[in-house]
């Protein structure tokens, strides 16, 4: 699983930085379950199995801790001058957060809503396996206020769900989605490109599939093979042939072509939509640079505004979350305080990403001449650019990361 | 009675005072490692002047001092003690060893180390036989009338074939095997014998006394507390302490501060007379001022002709060295400039390459020369360099008669050429005879004609070419030995100049010609050539976001292309859990990746991909430098 990043040592209490600066302009919350029923070779997210956890974390016990999490944050927001703001967005992701009763997810929702209330209309999504619902608990979901659900459908095509080690048989994601509809939740498919065996046409199988459960959102990531998994390891010795980035640009293109075909527009490099109100506001929301707290192991939490502010995250282990917390501790690991200069580089490297594009006057001066070199390069978007926005072309999307090293050299 | 002279016999044999007939100079002439420094260090022994445990530990200090401070303190010669004669009529004798140094690359200083001896040991490993270097040092001493004392070293060694190598060296120098002395420097076994053997056979020095002074420089040292410290041998006349002296080449007149022998220390003395050898100090700072090969004379009393032989180092071999780090370069400008005190050959200027950046052009005698100076700046100046491929010098001459000197491929004039010499060289490789074929194959392929070939003994033989040099410097010697499974040896001197079809190949990086790159290469040897490095850098330049066409160009004629295809993915699909710190700071090392990267055209070029597209040349050249 990934490390992480290097911070200065976050104070035992929690509290804020002094200077915080203004506040971002929204404000949401993610909730992070740490479980899965099996752990899937190419995953470096941080999640356990039962097995895996060992004594003196439980599933069981879970929903209890992250309250206390919850009451700390409000607690420490309410004292740096920042507290009392309605969530726009709640995000249960994993791990499998379907994996908790959805009880247990309903009883964190309503600790959301204690501690600081839901806007109308908030965005209240979770994460799910296509294997980890069922009608029922769907409808107790969407009682308890979720909006959304998102399925880790990765594939439609067998052999690829066997190489990632999906238990989920392809048949039963239309069937999960149909359920989540039937209850009123909006519905998102996640997709991955890129596992090492996948064709073009096994690919072209998935979106089909993604494109008759008629969905609203899709999401579709290339295939990352992380240090430390089990398919870095296979992969290293030959067993699995590496992610080809080549293959992967054909297949990012090919997804675009079919999702626009159908209806679902880019909205974000990896995220496509069918109207702007299909959009995850959650994710946006970090792309624009907003504020939200992360609950849970290994969370990660940006508070302070487009402007600058603070990062942090949380210890990892489950079991080290919960003796924090059960000590009356902030379970937060390391943080970052963020210097100018660091905050106009990530204003680019998010903002960039959207559809919506970027005000060219977000750069500095030095960095401006380059965007003509980009837009000559097919990067950028030519029309936008004379609007005064950034805008990536389709062959930016896939070069975006060259493109936000150019803009902020 | 003792070999060592007494007291009342040392009277005869002072400084300043030794009659030409006790005085007797020899040089070492051995291949390195077949036990020349073990030899010298038995001899000091044995002659009292320095004694046995001062011998072990000056032994065991060699390794580390002379590797740390190089041949500074070397001694160059070393006057030392010996009694010899019919018993009951021994005479005192002043012998002097006088240090040669032992590679091709400085064959200039090893004639003027030779000049100033009248005889030389030849040394060679019972067990390994002569190898080429030695034999043509032999040559080189023979053509100087030197007269020889063979020697078999190391006859202590189980694998040693004392019989079989002393025919073989018999045939070589003349005379019999039997005459051969068989030695253990480490034993001391046969050195006494050697001693002997020196004073009986090795002619005494013979010189005017009454002449104006002239005395042969053979090796000058920058030394950090003395200045320059000036070796000699004096031929004719008489050097005094209070003496003026002047240099003949340049006619530089010096106040003479010190003068002396060597014993083991240096001892400054009334004088030194004919035949002598000694050391002299002048306050000068600089080896340039006190060149190998010069005559010091009188300046009030000069001398009217000159000792023969003297000549100005030319350099032969050229590369481009570049600090990896830019910043480093005025610490390379000022290494060079310390290193140049101590190193009358080296030469260099300074160059830019639009791909490496601000660097030198240096002129080396040879590939040892190269190898020696780049290894002092690394490790005495603590810089990382890199230097391109070593070149030689081309003489081009233009259609309409203007000629060019090449000492940097990228200057190699475009235009109508009349003709292009290039130096070449005669070397000569001596092997076990079952590799004949295989080393005959390696020399047409670099362009070499088989001069002749001799049978040393049954198994093992000499052959004689001629070679372009440019043929050597590149990876010639790496071949040798990979070839003939290490057992060759070569040697080889700079013997005149040829006309050759040259050409230059040029690198093209998206168009953009890449100096560092350009090579003078045979014309039927460009296209071997673009196409080698045309693949390799397709290998070490990453993906850009366009295609990157390399070709390989002799004039406007490409010669061999290879693409690098675009990169068509460079982006991160999502932020974990929005673990973003993660993502900018891997943005933030990229940056700081591309930052180190040059900039060709508009290719982002690693410096790493420089350096292993220069290197497989740099290691060839590292190998042949050791040999």
């Amino acid at each position: 699983m990934p490390a992480l990043p290097d911070g200065e040592p976050a104070p035992a209490d929690g509290a804020l930085p002094a200077d915080l600066g203004r506040p971002g302009s929204g404000f949401g919350v993610y909730v992070h379950v740490p479980f899965c029923a099996v752990r899937c070779g190419y995953c470096d997210f941080n999640t356990y199995t039962a097995t895996e956890l060992g004594g003196g974390a439980s599933l069981a016990g879970y929903a209890r801790t992250a309250l206390d999490e919850i009451a700390l944050a409000r607690r420490v927001l309410d004292e740096a001058g920042v507290g009392g703001r309605p969530a726009s967005t709640v995000f249960f992701g994993g791990g499998t957060p379907t994996l908790l009763p959805a009880g247990d997810l309903a009883l964190l929702l309503d600790g959301v809503r204690q501690a600081w209330g839901l806007k109308a209309g908030a965005e209240v999504t979770t994460e799910a396996n296509p294997d980890s619902v069922t009608p029922e608990s769907l409808a107790t979901l969407a009682r308890a206020g979720v909006t959304r659900v998102s399925f880790g459908m990765q594939s439609a095509v067998p052999h690829v769900l066997a190489t990632l080690d999906r238990t989920h048989d392809p048949a039963r994601v239309p069937e999960a989605v149909r359920w989540a509809r039937d209850v009123g939740l909006a519905v998102s498919l996640d997709l991955i490109y890129g596992t090492p065996g996948e064709s073009v046409d096994d690919w072209r199988r998935s979106l089909d599939a993604v494109l008759a459960c008629d969905v609203d959102h899709v999401s579709a990531y290339a295939l990352v093979v992380e240090p430390g998994t089990r398919m870095a390891v296979q992969v290293r010795r030959g067993e699995l042939p590496a992610p080809d980035p080549d293959d992967e640009a054909t297949k990012y293109e090919v997804a675009d072509d079919v999702l626009a075909g159908a209806g679902l527009h880019w909205y974000e490099v990896s995220n496509w939509a069918r109207t702007p109100q299909d959009a995850c506001r959650h994710n946006l929301a970090y792309w624009r640079g907003d504020d939200w707290w992360g609950v849970g192991p290994g969370a990660h939490s940006h508070v302070g505004g487009a402007a600058g502010g603070v990062r942090w995250w949380n210890v990892k282990h489950p079991r080290a979350y919960a003796d924090r917390l059960g000590q009356g501790l902030s379970p937060a690991a390391g943080r970052e305080l963020l210097r100018p200069d660091d905050v106009a580089l990530e204003r680019v490297m998010l903002g960039v990403r959207l559809a919506e594009g970027l005000p060219t006057t977000t750069l500095t001066a030095a960095a401006r001449p380059a965007v003509a070199g980009l837009v000559a390069d097919g990067l950028l978007d030519g029309r936008a650019a004379v609007g005064g926005r950034l805008l990536l072309t389709r062959r930016g999307r896939l070069l975006a990361d060259h493109v936000v090293r150019t803009l902020t050299d | 009675m003792s070999p060592i002279p007494s007291a009342a016999q040392s009277q005869r044999i002072q400084p300043a005072a030794t009659p030409p007939e006790l005085i007797r100079n020899f040089c070492i002439i051995a291949h390195i490692d077949h036990g020349k420094s073990t030899l010298a260090d038995r001899m000091l022994q044995l002659t009292g002047v320095v004694d046995e445990r001062a011998a072990r530990a000056q032994y065991l200090d060699r390794m580390d001092i002379e590797r740390e401070r190089g041949i500074t303190i070397k001694s160059q010669a070393v006057r030392m003690p010996w009694a010899a004669g019919p018993e009951g009529a021994q005479q005192p004798y002043a012998l002097n060893m006088i240090d040669t140094p032992g590679h091709v690359d400085f064959t200039y200083e090893v004639s003027r180390s030779l000049a100033a001896c009248e005889g030389a040991v030849l040394l060679v490993d019972a067990a390994q036989g002569i190898e080429a270097q030695t034999l043509a040092n032999l040559y080189l001493a023979m053509e100087n009338d030197l007269t020889i004392i063979p020697v078999l070293n190391k006859i202590d060694l189980p694998a040693a074939q004392p019989e079989k190598y002393a025919e073989e060296i018999a045939g070589l120098v003349g005379g019999e095997p039997e005459d051969v002395l068989k030695v253990s420097g480490k034993t001391g076994e046969g050195v006494e014998a050697l001693l002997d053997r020196i004073v009986e056979l090795v002619p005494a020095p013979v010189g005017r006394a009454d002449a104006p002074a002239r005395a042969m420089i053979f090796d000058s040292v920058y030394d950090t507390y003395r200045g320059v410290v000036t070796y000699v041998r004096v031929v004719d006349g008489q050097l005094t302490p209070r003496d003026r002296i002047a240099m003949m080449s340049t006619r530089a007149t010096h106040e003479l501060l010190e003068l002396g022998v060597i014993s083991p220390e240096a001892i400054p003395t009334k004088g030194l007379g004919v035949g002598e050898v000694g050391y002299l100090i002048t306050g000068v700072k600089d080896v340039r001022q006190s060149k190998v090969g010069d005559t010091v004379t009188d300046s009030a009393k000069p001398a009217e002709e000159p000792l023969g032989g003297y000549s100005d180092p030319k350099p032969m071999v050229f590369s481009g060295l570049y600090p990896i780090d830019g910043s480093d370069y005025p610490v390379l400008r000022d290494a060079l400039d310390k290193l140049k005190l101590n190193d009358a050959a080296l030469m260099y200027e300074p160059e830019t390459s639009v791909a490496l950046g601000f660097g030198f052009r240096v002129g080396y005698l040879g590939l040892l020369h190269l190898e020696i100076v780049r290894e002092r700046l690394e490790r005495e100046f603590d810089l990382d360099l890199i230097s391109t491929a070593p070149n030689v010098i081309y003489d081009v001459t233009m259609e309409d008669g203007e000629t060019v000197v090449v000492t940097n491929p990228s200057e190699f004039p475009g235009g109508k050429i009349r003709e292009v010499r290039e130096p070449v060289v005669r070397a000569t490789i001596l092997a076990p005879s079952e590799h004949i074929g295989a080393i005959m194959e390696l020399c047409q392929s670099r362009r070499g004609d088989l001069l002749g070939m001799d049978y040393l003994s049954a198994d093992r033989v000499e052959m004689r070419y001629t070679l372009p040099l440019a043929e050597i410097v590149f990876d010639f010697f790496d071949q040798l030995k990979s070839r003939t499974r290490g057992y060759a040896s070569l040697d080889y001197e700079v013997s005149g100049d040829q006309a050759a079809a040259l050409v230059k190949v040029d690198i093209l990086l998206q168009g953009e010609q890449v100096d560092a790159f350009s090579a003078i290469v045979h014309k039927d040897k460009a296209y071997a050539y673009g196409v080698m490095m045309t693949a390799k850098l397709k290998e070490l330049i990453p993906r850009q976001q366009f295609e990157v066409p390399i070709q390989a160009a002799v004039g406007s004629r490409v010669i061999a292309r290879e693409t690098i295809r675009a990169i068509r993915k460079d982006v991160l699909a999502k932020c974990y859990g929005g673990d973003i710190s993660r993502k900018r700071k891997l943005l933030e090392k990229q940056k700081e990746g591309k930052k180190r990267m040059k900039t060709i055209g508009r290719v982002d070029v690693p410096q790493e991909a420089f350096i292993a597209a220069l290197s497989s040349e740099q290691s060839d050249a590292k190998d042949k430098a050791k040999k």
